[in-house]
């Protein structure tokens, strides 16, 4: 199985370093620039709007609720995303505004178009909110995905930020709770020692192949 | 920048400046300082230590801290040589003190004996420039040693049935087997194959004023806070700045090696933080600014005497460019492997390193290794299944039931060596510094592509053989980015079709050296930092003895 074109953006270009190639290669314009991340990084805790109106951080909490819903575990909701998104949009991603700026008009829109009767996104339920959604995604929609180098729609900078807060290091800027860390798996601790997983708990360490395996070779 | 260093005037003309410190030039200052030379690094990024290296993934990848910077240092990219470049990112390189060996995955293979030789093992293969090299593994192999002892290599010498002869085992035991590394070693031996603990150069033991890996999870691509990975900065600049005649200068930017009327070198001129332009004096001149960096100062040093470019009488400095063949096969297994947890790689094996053209119907060979080496925000952009929904309840669960229980196998191989493969000036583009931009021109010859689907393959079948429940590849395509920066001053004995010869000197500058990855001849196998770091403690000691008999400038 190889993967569709459609995320062929999401591919290392050259294999030849994996995170750091298609990483560097591949995150869009919208969390590049300035020295501020760090400062970003140290007020995390806080939750003081500074970019956000209280009801558009109500639209963005809602969506980024979608994008990392909230289940059996914590999502973007319990995580405090829209938070690290209005100290981003402040500091180290202030190139976005823009786009965030120019996309709750837009997603008004679309709700609307979707169910009249409802003024904004936040108010639909998650089955509608889905759906308004799906309406920007061109994944989802099975649509052919626009070039990266294009500007990112309002949806895919939402979703990147989403999944940047969620994931960012909490001892590094990222949720000092450490929800997402917990959701996927990631101890917080940054000093490991072996065995490490389930495969390698009562591995012997290497030895020189036995009489049987070089009978198969 | 410890207390020891001098502090050298522009002015004085110091015996060598050495341009970038990275994995080689960092070894050639150290082994000219200790031998009583005074030399001048001067490193175009900043000096950073491991106090500044952290696990924030937006600074280190998005931020490009460690590494060049796409706004200022913009290049563009075409396949071949009648078209007209776009500014497109090709390329990444460390751009701070220690160069790209802060952020590499320290997979620290020695070339082969094959690897010198092959041209002549099985014949030429049509359109290419593939050649031997003018040294053999013989020659090289004191100078490995050197650096697993030196600088640090951890391995298990006589694992692998294909390794080349040692004179010395390695100085440390293996880094720890990681869960990718167990599946991978009992697959592989079901297959009749020879897998063995991959040589890695980060310490399993510690050092003086180094520690061993502590595992945190956060290697490749970005910068070690506790000094195991044996950099460039953690070992031989720290070596050569306690010889107290080694000055290393970050934030300096060489943009041309200036000439005296008898075409001998007579220092560098490059850009302080302040951009003001300095010429540091020397009386020899060492470049080892990467395999794209090195090309591109020769060619923005041309001159009246040079007017293709400094060292170029060949035509061929830039070309030749070679990039390693790699393709990379990810699988999702039952149980949690934690792979996140310590350094990248720690199986490998080398059953298809040397392969018969005749059988498999293309040139090449290479390894394949166990790794998993993606931090968690490049987990969830890129490490999901095909067809994995990209947000929602289903993305999220994916997510979370896979960051654990996933692992890669990357396969790395030759890339044959095309003249129009190359690093240029663009005629257009300029840097931050009003300088012309690198242009990379590059098209994998039909065989590397051919072999990274052979290897490709063989790895797919270690995935089935472990039981992965699902597996899949990233599409074998022609590479656009260059991490690998190989062969473009190659080194021969004609003046006419190589740039250096085997003492690293260039054949037209008698005291104008070149030692980084575009030293080389053929590609190996798809690690070049330890071959590139062995001739660095080659080509200091030719240096090192041409200088003592005063023929340097003879």
């Amino acid at each position: 199985m190889t993967i569709d074109n459609s995320r062929r953006d999401f591919l290392l270009r050259s294999c030849s370093s994996l995170t750091a190639v298609w990483l560097s290669a591949h995150w869009p314009a919208l969390l590049s620039a300035a020295s501020h991340a760090r400062n970003a990084a140290q007020s995390s805790a806080s939750t003081k709007l500074e970019f956000f109106t209280p009801d558009q951080a109500k639209e963005i909490d809602a969506i980024t609720a979608r994008i990392i819903p909230t289940d059996e575990t914590p999502g973007a909701h319990e995580a405090g995303v829209v938070y690290f998104i209005d100290r981003a949009l402040m500091t180290f991603a202030v190139d976005d505004q823009k786009t965030y700026r120019e996309g709750f008009p837009e997603m008004q829109v679309h709700t609307r178009e979707l169910f009249p009767a409802l003024d904004k996104f936040s108010a639909a339920s998650p089955e509608q909110q889905d759906q308004i959604l799906h309406s920007f995604d061109e994944h989802a929609t099975g649509g052919r995905r626009r070039p990266r180098a294009a500007a990112r729609g309002f949806f895919d900078t939402v979703r990147l930020h989403t999944i940047v807060a969620f994931l960012l290091d909490p001892d590094a800027g990222g949720d000092p709770n450490g929800v997402g860390w917990k959701v996927i798996g990631r101890e917080r601790e940054h000093m490991f020692q072996p065995p490490f997983g389930y495969y390698d708990k009562n591995y012997p360490g290497w030895q020189p192949p036995s009489p049987s395996d070089k009978a198969k070779s | 920048m410890t207390p020891e260093q001098p502090k050298y005037k522009t002015s004085d003309e110091v015996d060598f400046v050495v341009v970038g410190s990275g994995a080689a030039g960092g070894i050639i200052a150290k082994e000219l300082s200790e031998n009583g030379f005074r030399v001048v690094v001067l490193e175009q990024g900043p000096y950073l230590t491991e106090a500044d290296f952290t696990h924030n993934e937006i600074k280190i990848l998005n931020e490009d801290l460690l590494t060049n910077h796409p706004k200022l240092q913009p290049n563009t990219f075409r396949k071949t040589p009648n078209e007209t470049a776009k500014p497109q990112r090709a390329l990444v390189y460390g751009r701070l003190v220690g160069g790209t060996s802060v952020h590499f995955t320290a997979n620290f293979w020695r070339l082969h004996e094959i690897d010198f030789v092959e041209r002549t093992k099985i014949g030429p293969v049509a359109g290419t420039g593939f050649t031997d090299w003018p040294i053999t593994y013989a020659d090289l192999e004191p100078y490995y040693t050197k650096v697993e002892w030196e600088i640090g290599v951890s391995g298990l010498a006589g694992a692998s049935p294909f390794d080349p002869p040692r004179s010395k085992p390695y100085p440390m035991p293996p880094l720890p087997t990681k869960a990718s590394g167990v599946i991978f070693e009992q697959a592989a031996r079901k297959l009749g194959w020879n897998p063995f603990p991959a040589p890695m150069a980060i310490l399993s033991q510690p050092r003086p004023g180094r520690s061993a890996c502590i595992n945190c999870g956060f290697c490749l691509a970005f910068g070690c806070e506790v000094g195991a990975k044996s950099s460039s900065l953690a070992s031989a600049i720290r070596m050569a700045e306690k010889t107290g005649r080694c000055e290393i200068r970050p934030n300096s930017y060489v943009h041309r090696i200036e000439l005296d009327a008898n075409s001998r070198a007579t220092g560098a001129v490059y850009f302080d933080a302040q951009r003001n332009v300095h010429l540091q004096k020397a009386k020899a001149v060492v470049i080892s600014a990467n395999g794209a960096e090195t090309p591109r100062l020769l060619l923005l040093s041309a001159n009246k005497q040079f007017p293709n470019g400094l060292a170029n009488s060949s035509g061929l400095v830039g070309k030749y460019l070679m990039l390693n063949s790699a393709a990379v096969s990810v699988g999702v297994f039952e149980q949690p492997l934690n792979d996140y947890k310590g350094f990248a790689v720690s199986r490998v094996l080398h059953d298809f390193y040397e392969m018969d053209p005749q059988k498999v119907g293309f040139y090449g060979g290479g390894g394949i290794d166990a790794r998993f080496d993606i931090t968690p925000i490049g987990f969830a952009m890129g490490g999901l299944p095909p067809g994995t929904p990209t947000w929602g309840k289903e993305f999220k669960h994916t997510l979370a039931h896979n960051f654990t229980r996933t692992m890669e196998l990357m396969s790395h191989g030759t890339s044959l060596s095309l003249e129009s493969n190359s690093f240029s000036l663009d005629p257009e583009l300029k840097d931050a510094w009003g300088l012309p931009a690198l242009r990379m021109t590059y098209k994998d010859h039909p065989d590397d592509l051919k072999l990274a689907t052979y290897l490709n393959a063989r790895a797919l079948e270690i995935l089935d053989a472990a039981g992965a429940q699902n597996k899949w590849s990233f599409p074998i395509e022609e590479q656009q980015f260059a991490v690998h920066l190989l062969g473009t001053c190659r080194m021969g004995n004609d003046p006419k079709t190589s740039v250096i010869n085997s003492d690293h000197r260039t054949h037209d500058v008698k005291n104008l050296f070149l030692c980084d990855g575009s030293s080389l001849v053929t590609s190996g196998r798809g690690q070049p930092t330890m071959t590139i770091e062995a001739l660095a403690f080659r080509a200091a000691d030719r240096i090192r003895d041409l200088a003592k008999r005063g023929e340097i400038n003879a």
